[in-house]
């Protein structure tokens, strides 16, 4: 179970990682979504091995899940959700404005390239 | 007395919920937001005078005892921090104010910068790490408003990296929350100090880089701050002036305090020292580099990291306590400076050094709003900066860590000498525009507001440094943070 959770955690790191270093922002933004889904899979990973539904019933022959830290994956959810939305949102203003979905150049880089022009 | 720790963030939220409520009046935003601002600057005042002569409050929220429940907690150490905050936040919100165009154009504006309060307030008062977590979401968030609405065409893209920074430091964050709590059982900041004493210390001190690197992301210490000098200037003014007092500075009490709490060391942290010393010399060269107001003084954040960083290095109760000195002063002078910086735009338009020259002819209150806040970020006595400097040059003498100590020192010459760039290029020489001149009165106002405090920082030195000694011995040497139920008041 803990290696099942490591290996697909690790495997959406690595995809989120490429993605976040496009230059389309639609795929820097799938990119961060699969690495808030990477960081979700360790937080549940966290609580050890999974069992009986805990807080129920007293009846339960146990051995119980751990609730907290899917309380705390449930927050960590919502709060991606929000931000991701917030993202979609930016990226569209940003492709209704200048019509491409490209990320530009940094300022500082563009004035380097800009001199290194001007002395060639 | 418990409900005096749960105020700071009680009452920006609500506010903000009425300010949202109360969209379509200009004025009635204003007034809630201003009487909110402060109200929580008043209560942060009451705070710190309890918690200094009563000692540490902790609030069980909803009766939940610790560790099972979220505590909030506000010891020395976060109650100065947080009257430093809220004064700043008081300031900066009179100035956005009187500048109108802020929050005329943005009718959340108000709104979002209480959330941003209680985002702030929350980071510096609980006593939980997850909670913690969520206190940055809820600031960063809010910053992520206020810095994108008014970005457009070519400053969407430092925006856009600002968020994404902003996102993978909290993927790491919330990593590092797994981990700790995989290892541990536990994400109350108290009980961690006790459990974690059982761990390996090899994964011990791993768990402890990996936060202080997730921090050291939002506190943009060197190499992880190449991020702030490109986002912060692109946003209005008060905005900026507000992410530079404030924001990093939370990273850099979040760094402190799980640092000092979680993986005490005894002696010098030589690594730290290290990362210490370059962010303030690649900082400040950085800034020597620019020829805008903004991003020159974006840079100075950078390089103003580093000092405090030093001081934590230290590992000493002197080091630890000038560190917070030197937080409190970079709250208020760096959000003035910032103020300057926009009250310079204002009047001449552009804040490129180029393009502007003579304001001192043509505006002598702002000159004269400039030289203490730049003199005192410089070091120069007897500002706020030199006391904070002097400390953290004794502790460092107390240390013998001889290196560190002359680092700081150059990096305060260089310091000095990129504030009589600005000097020379903008205010002294011949005005070379005709226009009207525009001193906003309220503006103005504010922004010498927070020159004052930095100013009675400076004559107070002496009870602000012996309570800041006071508050590096809770966290060193008491480690007064216990989750002990009978401390609990419910």
């Amino acid at each position: 179970m803990t290696w099942t959770i490591a290996i697909t955690a690790g495997i959406l790191f690595g995809a989120g990682t490429y993605l976040i270093l496009q230059r389309l922002l639609s795929r820097i933004i799938v990119g961060l979504g699969l690495i808030a889904h990477a960081a979700n899979l360790i937080l549940l990973g966290s609580g050890g091995e999974p069992g009986e539904p805990p807080l129920l019933d007293e009846a339960g022959s146990g051995p119980y899940s751990d609730p907290l830290e899917q309380a705390l994956v449930l927050t960590a959810i919502v709060i991606t959700f929000g931000i991701t939305a917030f993202l979609l949102a930016l990226a569209y203003r940003s492709w209704s404005e200048q019509g491409s979905d490209e990320v530009e150049d940094d300022r500082e880089d563009q004035r380097i390239a800009r001199r290194r022009e001007a002395e060639q | 007395m418990t409900t005096l720790a749960t105020l700071p963030v009680v009452i920006p939220l609500i506010a903000g919920a009425l300010a949202l409520a109360l969209g379509r009046n200009v004025t009635a935003r204003r007034t809630i937001g201003l009487v909110a601002s402060g109200a929580s600057a008043a209560v942060a005042t009451v705070l710190l005078v309890v918690v200094d002569t009563e000692g540490t409050i902790v609030v069980a929220v909803g009766g939940w005892a610790p560790p099972f429940g979220i505590e909030l907690v506000a010891d020395r150490f976060s109650a100065l921090l947080l009257l430093a905050s809220t004064v700043a936040l008081f300031a900066v919100l009179v100035y956005a104010v009187s500048q109108r165009a802020t929050d005329e154009d943005f009718r959340g504006f108000h709104a979002v910068y209480q959330i941003l309060g209680a985002g702030v307030a929350l980071a510096l008062l609980t006593g939980d790490l997850f909670t913690m977590f969520v206190a940055f979401e809820i600031m960063l968030t809010a910053s992520y408003v206020l810095l994108t609405h008014r970005a457009d065409g070519t400053e969407t893209r430092p925006a856009i990296s600002y968020v994404v920074i902003g996102l993978v430091a909290s993927a790491l964050f919330l990593i590092s929350i797994g981990l700790i709590y995989g290892v541990t059982g536990t994400v109350n900041l108290a009980d961690l100090a006790v459990r974690l004493d059982d761990v390996d210390p090899g994964l011990r001190s791993g768990l402890g880089w990996l936060l202080f690197m997730v921090f050291g992301i939002k506190a943009a210490i060197f190499p992880l701050f190449f991020w702030l000098p490109d986002s912060y200037p692109v946003a209005p003014t008060p905005v900026t002036a507000l992410f530079a007092g404030l924001l990093t500075k939370i990273g850099v009490y979040a760094i402190i305090r799980t640092q000092t709490l979680l993986f005490p060391s005894d002696e010098p942290s030589t690594f730290m020292l290290i990362i210490a010393g370059l962010t303030m010399v690649v900082g400040v060269l950085g800034a020597i580099a620019q020829t805008d107001i903004k991003r020159i003084l974006s840079f100075h954040i950078v390089s103003q990291i580093g000092y405090m960083i030093m001081g934590l290095g230290f590992g000493t109760v002197a080091g630890v306590a000038a560190a917070i000195v030197f937080v409190v002063h970079q709250i208020i002078v760096k959000a003035s400076l910032f103020l300057v910086g926009g009250l310079v735009e204002e009047s001449e338009g552009t804040g490129a050094i180029d393009a502007v020259s003579g304001v001192a002819r043509r505006s002598p209150i702002i000159a004269a709003l400039f030289l203490p806040a730049a003199l005192s970020l410089a070091g120069f006595p007897p500002f706020s900066g030199f006391v904070g400097k002097l400390a953290l040059v004794e502790a460092g003498f107390a240390s013998n860590a001889w290196i560190i100590v002359g680092v700081s020192l150059v990096a305060s010459v260089l310091t000095l000498f990129s504030m009589t760039k600005i000097w020379a290029g903008v205010f002294w020489g011949v005005p070379n525009t005709t226009k009207p001149r525009i001193t906003p009165r309220g503006m103005a106002l504010a922004t010498a507001t927070l020159v004052a405090v930095s100013l009675v920082i400076a004559v107070a030195a002496e009870p602000i440094v012996s309570y800041a000694e006071r508050a590096a011995d809770d966290l060193l040497v008491e480690r007064v943070v216990t989750a002990s139920p009978e401390r609990v008041a419910s």
